[in-house]
């Protein structure tokens, strides 16, 4: 028994070990969103194109389950995403898109050379809008439901395993809400 | 030698972080800005985790600059303005955590530690004393007839 006490050591290293093997596998840069199940906050931006419409929070509600992604054309990872979108869009998917501080004419240039995936878009150029969705980094995405209530927050780029995996099945929960 | 370290442990002293707050950004009254410097100090910029929305290069932080003046501009308290960027941002902002039911661990835990260290030092000693405390068994007669032949002989020696 008393014996038994040499093994405390490897016993703590055992759950120091477990513990890094746990913790250092979760990605510290992503954040839980404090706006899950509450109303999206109140924004009106004005469109990147003149001749599109802009987006304001009231255009989120009621629509069913729409996605709202930050986006920027400066954005790397957003790139990255863009196909996916595109073939969301051709499956009915509704995406609405914040354009973060981007200018109108390197927005225009973007969509025009990788395809449009949005209904709306929204330009916040100076940022507030983005800021009070507590996005830390593009791209992020919003699942806003009937009510204009988020759901979910999805960091970084929507891959097609994320979207298979989390969001088809939320949206298609939330469509039968 | 010695005449070159006052001077320059004067100029260590004087050596803070380097701040990203431009100039465009800052308030001309500068009891606000003093304000804003002190909240900004305890933000944690969301781009680079490790550095205070002060110390930020990034984009974003700026926005968060100019954000909590315009809050402290329209009559924001301190705690409000915090509470603002709290609001949307959750506790991560916060470089020095609220003391609350998720965050137990990181205030007590190093307690804890000490404690439990404690408790294994004041076990150790007390396994390792006990032996030393009991008197010593006393000696028994043949020994003491040794002792005695011993003490004699180094008498008449």
């Amino acid at each position: 028994m008393r014996r038994l006490i040499f093994l405390a050591p490897l016993l703590l290293l055992a759950v120091v070990v477990a513990g890094f093997a746990l913790g250092l596998r979760r990605d510290p840069s992503l954040l839980p969103s404090t706006l899950i199940g509450k109303p999206l906050p109140r924004f009106s931006l004005p469109p990147v194109d003149p001749k599109a419409p802009g987006l304001a929070t009231a255009d989120m509600i009621g629509g069913g389950p729409r996605l709202l992604n930050v986006f920027g054309s400066w954005c790397v990872s957003c790139r990255y995403e863009h196909p996916v979108l595109m073939a969301l869009k051709s499956q009915g998917v509704a995406i609405d898109g914040l354009d973060w501080r981007d200018t109108r004419a390197d927005a225009t240039r973007f969509l025009a050379a990788e395809g449009n995936p949005y209904e709306r878009i929204g330009d916040d150029e100076a940022g507030h809008a983005v800021i009070d969705l507590g996005v830390a980094a593009a791209p992020e995405t919003f699942v806003v439901d009937r009510q204009g209530r988020v759901r979910y927050k999805q960091v970084g780029p929507i891959t097609p395993e994320v979207w298979t995996a989390t969001i088809a099945p939320l949206m298609a929960r939330l469509k039968s809400e | 030698m010695k005449r070159l370290i006052a001077p320059f442990l004067a100029v260590l002293a004087l050596a803070g972080p380097a701040l990203a707050v431009l100039p465009s950004e800052q308030l001309s009254n500068p009891k606000l800005e003093a304000r804003a410097r002190k909240i900004g100090a305890e933000l944690r910029c969301l781009v680079c985790q490790n550095e205070t929305i002060d110390e930020s290069e990034a984009p974003l932080a700026g926005d968060l600059r100019v954000l909590l003046r315009q809050r402290l501009l329209a009559g924001d308290s301190d705690q409000q303005a915090i509470a603002y960027i709290v609001a949307r941002y959750g506790h991560f902002v916060l470089l020095k955590p609220p003391f609350e039911a998720d965050t137990l661990i990181l205030w007590l835990g190093p307690f804890l530690v000490l404690v439990l260290g404690g408790l294994g030092v004041a076990a150790m000693t007390r396994t390792r004393a006990t032996p030393d405390m009991q008197p010593p068994p006393s000696l028994t007669p043949e020994e003491e007839a040794a002792l005695a032949r011993r003490l004699e002989a180094d008498r008449v020696s």
